[in-house]
Order: C-alpha cells, then structure tokens, then sequence
C-alpha cells in the first residue's frame, strides 16, 4: 500500500496525493508536485523522499518554514499520521503498512536486487551533497554520501510492550539478607551463587517461570526440586536456593 | 588444547509462531570449529533447500580442505590463511550450487539465504557472512555486534541517513542487499579477530534481533553464560513471546581455553605424537 499525503485547510480535505514518486515536492509554483498557490508558501517550500516503505520531509529552506506536529521543523523521518503544516494548510501523512506487520509474507526477507531506482544526485534527500540511493546489489550500490546530515528529530520513544504479566517480588526469609525485597523488573532475574548454585527466573506472558542454571543441586519449590525443566511459579511459593529461602509474590 | 576441547558448542533451531516451516538451516563441527548458520528465501520450500544446501556445502567441504591443510596455513592463491579461503571459497561454492539448483528447477527458481560462518582456529576466529545473519560477541561486560548486516537499513544508518534509534520505527526491515544464490556469483565479507578465553560469541538469524533488543540478548547471554543451552532455550524463547514471526536460530559458542596452534618443532612434534 502506497503511503499517502491528505492536503487539507480549516477542516476541509482539498485532495489526496499517494507518494508513489521518490521525491515529491511541495510549493508555491505550479511545477511542483503538491503546488498550493498561497504568498504564505515558498516557491519551492519543501520535499518528501520516499525509499520504499519509509518517506522523509524536508523544508528547502523555505521563507515562513515548516511545522511537523506542532513543531517547527528541517528535517523529519515521517511517521504515520504525522501532520506537517505550511502556512494555513496541513498535510497529513499516512502510511498504515504496519512496522511489524502481521502479514507473513511482508517480513520474509527479501533481496534487494538491481535495476532498483537509483537516484540521480539532484534527487537526492540532501539537496547539495549527492544523493540518497535506493541500493541495489553488491559492488554497484549507489553510494551514500557519508556526510549526509542525519535526520534531526528527536527519537520517538519505541513503544515497550505493556508486560501484561502483573509485576511479581521475592522477598527473602531467612539468611543475613532476611526481609529483603527484590522485584522482578526484567525479563530474566538470576538467583543464587555462581559457582554454587544458580537459578533464573523468567518473566514470559503467561507468567513466570524459574529454571536451574548452574550447581549440582536443583532449585525447591515448595520443598520439591524442580528439576531440569523450567517451573511455572504460584503466588506465594517459597523457593529454596543455596540454603536461602525465599517466597514469590504477585504485587498487587 | 585442541579446539575441540576449547570451544562449547549449542545449536538451536525454531520455526517461531507464526511460520509453519522453518526455513533456518544451522550446523557446527566442533572437531574444526566450524559452525554455520543460514537463513533461506524463496517460495513453497524452496527457502528451506536453499538454506539447507549452504550450509552441507560449508559443513563438507571446510572438512575437506582442513583434512588436507591447517587452518593458520598460508593459502598459496589468495596469500590469506587458509581459514579465511576456505570460508569464503565455499560460500562462493554454496552460492554456485544454489544458483544452479534455482536455474535448472522452476520451483526453485529465485531461491536464496544470508549466511553466516564462523571458523575458530590458532585463538582466532574468521567469520564470513553474507546478508543479515549476525554474529555477535560477549567479552566480559561488553556485548557486541560484530558483523554488519548486508542490508537497506544498515547502509542508511552508516550513510547517516537515518539514526540506529530512528531505525527501529523503519518499514524497510527485511530488505537484504547481499544474498547467496541469487547471482552467479557472491561477495562474502570475511574477517578475522582475536579470540579470548572466556568470550561468548552468538551466531543467529534475523528472527532473534528482529524480536529481541541487543540489550535482552546480551543480558541474557550475561546472565546464563554457566549453562549455554539453556541460555539458547530463553532467547528463542524471548523471541517467541514477543511474537516469534520469523523462524529463529542460535548457535552460541564459549571460548573455554587457549587454542593457540603450536608452534615450533617440540610442540608440533609434541602434538603429532598426541593425534
């Protein structure tokens, strides 16, 4: 699915333009691309490089300059529903091929093979340092201009997974570390002494799991040995590892 | 020490959640300390033939050559060590026969793999790959990729294009601009580092980073470097739970002692009465 532009002012969708050109440009004048005829918008105002999947706004210097999301901006990896504004009008971005789709057949692997586009240096994302190429096979890749300025916005925190697994804590009962509380904030959480005897203790969308590492005996839980196959853990189980007990709780 | 006892070896291999073959193709011989692991393309089956010949080829034919020659040799046609010939000769020999294969049967037509080998030898380690199969490494606290993906992605990020951060939100994953079988002929990127006693190297297929950030595989290598399977179960684990769409492979080898080739004529001769 081709991603797209929405050009709309006050409200008012005024049309859609699918960005199916490795350079689209926006401007004042009638050759560009997305051409809107307002004093407010520079001749040639600004550009969307679009390689493959992914598309890049930048202002050409224009005089009133560009807004993305609320903020004045250069240069801007477009991210799905971004809405870039120029003067009194909006575009909006969209691109709803999901990052990590669920269609199989998008992320199989794929090779990239010639005669992929390759861009002619005045297409390039950087206007005066040579250009940005789709690279195709091997020895005859387009080379990148390697002083090519990085896109200057801030990184969008990437979304962790909300752990639906509730937050679970090991409090210790016996032992010179008696009432201590550790809580189980990562994936994994090992247990025990090197050398001596190891545990670690999974935290997996289904719940948690502890499994022996390391020693020549094996975890207890609730007085029985676990083995050499991961456990699934109750609430309130009392684990018995190099002579320390320890109970696991669901925080509540 | 030979590389055999040096070196610990795990393999393993998962089809993910959501793929119903699995089109990963891995192996290693510890007596050579070769392992090889290959990720296949193509359709209907064809991605499973093209990874499973890469890697019979490398297995094969490494065994061949290091019959007849050390690895810490010097290869008269090239001027390398053997190691880095071998590796990168029969990557071009595996490319060769899967090229062939795809030519001659339609099915197979378009079919191809990334690769990526390893062949530890002399406290060294030459590593070829071709694609986005990685190989990285834990020495002490640092973890580490150490091959570069041959892909759309990694040349944006080198040319500055696009940040390692801004990376992740790209929809351009998946794209490889290298891959065995495909031409007539491959360029294999082959290097050789310095092996110390203690470091952990992990070989995999895009199905692991693809589902786990490098942190979560370090620290999971960090944390259960005194049981290397299991360690091998919890990251195909981890990239199951977060959705497993790909096949995924692991191959993790631990560096237990020196390996070094002897040198000098009492430690050979030392050596050949040993054999």
């Amino acid at each position: 699915m081709t991603a797209k532009l929405i050009l709309s002012m006050d409200g008012v969708v005024i049309k859609e333009y699918p960005l199916t050109k490795e350079r689209t440009t926006i401007g004042r004048k009638p050759h560009n691309d997305i051409a809107i005829d307002n004093l407010a918008v520079s001749s040639e105002h600004a550009a969307v490089i679009t390689i493959l999947n992914d598309s890049f706004f930048e202002d050409l210097g224009s005089t009133n300059g560009s807004v993305v999301n609320g903020a004045p901006t250069q240069k801007h990896f477009l991210q799905n529903s971004d809405v870039i504004e120029i003067g009194k009008y909006k575009l909006k971005y969209l691109n709803d091929q999901p990052t990590q789709t669920s269609s199989a057949d998008f992320e199989k692997t794929m090779v990239l093979r010639a005669p992929v586009k390759q861009a002619k240096p005045e297409d390039g994302f950087n206007q005066t340092q040579g250009g940005v190429g789709v690279a195709a096979k091997h020895e005859s890749t387009t080379q990148f201009n390697t002083t090519a300025p990085k896109v200057d916005v801030a990184p969008t925190p990437v979304a962790v997974p909300a752990g639906q697994t509730p937050v679970a804590i090991i409090q210790i009962l016996n032992g010179p570390n008696l009432g201590r509380e550790l809580e189980l904030s990562k994936n994994l959480t090992t247990l025990g002494k090197p050398g001596v005897q190891v545990a670690v203790l999974a935290r997996r969308p289904h719940g948690y799991f502890i499994t022996h590492v390391e020693g020549a005996s094996f975890p207890l839980v609730n007085g029985a040995s676990v083995g050499e196959q991961p456990h699934q853990l109750k609430d309130h189980d009392i684990i018995e590892l190099a002579g320390v007990k320890m109970e696991f709780y669901l925080k509540t | 020490m030979n590389v055999n006892e040096a070196l610990e070896i795990v393999s393993q291999t998962n089809p993910g959640m959501v793929r119903s073959h699995n089109e990963d193709s891995v192996t290693f011989d510890a007596a050579y300390g070769l392992v090889v692991l290959a990720d296949g393309m193509g359709g209907y089956n064809a991605g499973e033939v093209a990874s499973g010949i890469a890697v019979s080829v490398l297995a094969s034919e490494v065994r061949h050559r290091l019959e007849e020659i050390g690895p810490e040799q010097k290869d008269a046609e090239s001027g390398d060590d053997v190691g880095v010939a071998v590796l990168r000769d029969n990557v071009k020999k595996a490319n060769l026969s899967i090229f062939n294969a795809a030519q001659s049967q339609p099915q197979y037509a378009g079919m191809g793999t990334t690769i990526v080998t390893g062949l530890f030898y002399d406290d060294r380690i030459a590593v070829a790959h071709v694609g986005d199969s990685r190989m990285y490494r834990l020495r002490g606290e640092v973890f580490e990729t150490i091959t570069r993906d041959h892909s759309l992605l990694q040349e944006q990020i080198d040319s500055g294009i696009i940040s390692k951060e801004l990376a992740k939100l790209s929809k351009n994953k998946n794209l490889v601009t290298r891959a065995v079988g495909i031409e007539a002929d491959v360029l294999p990127e082959v290097h050789l580092y310095d092996v110390e006693v203690g470091d952990i190297y992990l070989f995999c297929s895009d199905g692991l980073n693809d589902m786990v950030e490098d942190e979560d595989i370090g620290a999971t290598l960090q944390m259960l470097q005194g049981n290397l399977s299991l360690a091998a179960t919890q990251l195909i684990e981890q990239a199951n739970d977060n959705g497993g769409r790909d096949n995924v492979s692991v191959i993790l080898v631990k560096v237990k002692g020196s390996y070094a080739t002897p040198s000098g004529w009492w430690a050979k001769l030392k050596s050949w009465f040993k054999n």
